[in-house]
Parts: C-alpha cells; sequence; structure tokens
C-alpha cells in the first residue's frame, strides 16, 4: 500500500511544477483549480442516490443497472464521462446473502460524479488496510451489523473501474415516492459502511 | 494483446513478483489464486503507463479471492481488478 500524499515536500515541488508551466504559457493562472472545480462540478451523493431510488421503483431499471451501468445513466441524466475518458461504473447490489464495501487499497479511487468528493475516512491507511482484512469489524464500527449467515464482498477500485453499491429498499417504505426513496439514501450507503 | 482473455470462472494465479515501482497488483493480493467473475474492458497496463511506457490496450478482470486465501482467515470476499499482465495463468 502506497503512502499518504499529506507530506509538504509534494505540496511543495507541485507548486513549483505549476508555477513553472504557467510562466511558460503551458497553463493559464489557476487553470488546474478550474479543472478540478469543473470535474467535480455536479458531482454530489445525490447522484447516486437518484440512481438506488430509481432501480427500487423500477425493476427493469435495476437489471440494466447491475448489467451496464454506464448504458443506463443517461435515463437519469448522469454519465461517468466527465473525467478525461468515461469511466466504467460497476453498480453492486446488496441481497439477503450478501453485503458490498467498496475501498480502494491503492490511492483513493471512487466515482465523484456519483457521489461527490470522498470522505477523509475513505482516503485514510486505517480504513484502506483494514476493511480488506476484516471488514465484518469495520463495518461494526460504523455501527452497520451484518447478519452472520450474510455474506461479506469487498471491492478493491484498485484500476479502471469505479463501483457503486445498490443498497437494499429499506421495510416500510412501500408507501414512498421515488422522491422521498431518493431521500433516505446515504453517501456511505453507496460506499456500503451503512445499510442505506 | 495475443493471449486470449480468460473465462469468466476462469481460476487464475497472481504473480508473486515484488517489481520496483508502481504496480496496480495490490501487495495483498500478489501469489493468491482467485476466480475472474467478470472481464472489465481492455487497458492499458497502468504499472507501464507509470513508466512512461507507451503500452497496448490488454484485458481487464475482476479477480476474487477468499479472504482465507489472502490472509489465511475470515469468510468474506475481496475482488480486485487486475490486468492480463498480473495473472500467470490458470491455477
Amino acid at each position: 500500500m502506497s503512502g499518504e500524499h499529506h507530506s509538504s515536500d509534494i505540496s511543495a515541488r507541485v507548486r513549483r511544477v505549476e508555477a513553472l508551466l504557467e510562466e511558460r504559457g503551458l497553463l493559464g493562472p489557476g487553470e488546474i483549480d478550474q479543472r478540478i472545480d469543473e470535474f467535480a462540478a455536479g458531482g454530489t451523493p445525490a447522484n447516486g442516490a437518484r440512481v438506488v431510488a430509481r432501480a427500487w421503483v423500477d425493476p427493469g431499471f435495476r437489471a440494466r443497472l447491475l448489467d451496464d451501468a454506464n448504458a443506463v445513466l443517461p435515463e437519469v441524466g448522469l454519465s461517468m464521462a466527465g473525467g478525461l475518458q468515461e469511466q466504467r461504473l460497476k453498480v453492486v447490489a446488496n441481497t439477503d446473502d450478501v453485503h458490498n464495501v467498496l475501498v480502494c487499497t491503492l490511492c483513493s479511487c471512487y466515482p465523484i460524479a456519483l457521489l461527490g468528493p470522498s470522505p477523509s475516512w475513505y482516503k485514510s491507511e486505517a480504513y484502506r488496510s483494514r476493511v480488506v482484512r476484516d471488514p465484518r469489524s469495520v463495518l461494526a464500527e460504523f455501527g452497520v451489523t451484518v447478519p452472520p449467515d450474510t455474506g461479506i464482498a469487498v471491492w478493491d477500485a484498485s484500476a479502471e473501474s469505479r463501483y457503486m453499491v445498490l443498497p437494499r429498499r429499506p421495510a416500510g417504505t412501500d408507501d414512498l415516492d421515488e422522491a422521498e426513496l431518493t431521500a433516505l439514501v446515504t453517501r456511505r450507503g453507496l460506499i456500503g459502511t451503512a445499510l442505506v | 494483446m495475443t493471449r486470449a482473455a480468460f473465462a469468466p470462472g476462469t481460476r487464475v494465479r497472481t504473480r508473486a513478483a515484488d517489481r520496483d515501482g508502481h504496480s496496480r497488483l495490490p501487495r495483498y493480493a500478489r501469489g493468491a489464486t482467485g476466480t475472474v467473475v467478470e472481464v472489465a474492458g481492455h487497458h492499458p497496463l497502468a504499472d507501464d503507463r507509470a513508466r512512461g511506457l507507451d503500452v497496448a490496450p490488454q484485458p481487464v478482470y475482476h479477480v476474487r479471492f477468499r479472504a482465507a486465501d489472502l490472509f489465511g482467515a475470515g469468510e468474506h470476499t475481496v475482488t480486485v481488478e487486475l490486468w492480463h499482465d498480473h495473472l500467470e495463468g490458470p491455477a
């Protein structure tokens, strides 16, 4: 596992390279911040929540989502093409048999378009190293008790794909409409460190 | 990419070598046997791109490991995304 990029040495080096690129006219002033802002604009867990609520109310959408998420995101006005290239999205569904939880052990890969900026704990060495080895204990620390007969599947976002968890629809929500269901879904639910 | 892609269900073994520099094969998953669950497209090997090499795309797979096979304990599974070159072939 690589270290975290918090050293002042690397920060100073990045600022120096940025300044040199600006001096040589290869970068406009503040262009990097602007590009990052553009990439992150509109990225919020509310997007992921909309996808989940649609899957809860529309079994056909759910099936297509699990089969090829990129193909169905446009149905709810979303896409994974906000960066330099479209990223593949894999949606993994929680069931009676399996609870899914996401991590990037190598760095902090994360579907920003659907979940917004990642929480700091997702990038912490403690979470990244422990959740692959002992997810049941880590989930318990998040207040999530997975029944003993429910398996746990950890997904390491170590390469090109990004992942999102499709939580189970809570009991007693039959009367809620799609917008009300959307409001139930949390960022942690989309990562797998909460049930919804 | 001349080698055929591994089909889902194929048992594969990851390389054990601790190569210098960047690798997307996490250390905890080296020298381990798992099962291909899905082909996740074709991409140039990130390990080579990090070395500035211009390389051809190759298959990328979701490979599922039993925790017990990685850590010697645990009932869960860990699914890692690995390039064809991270795998030594059918186990």
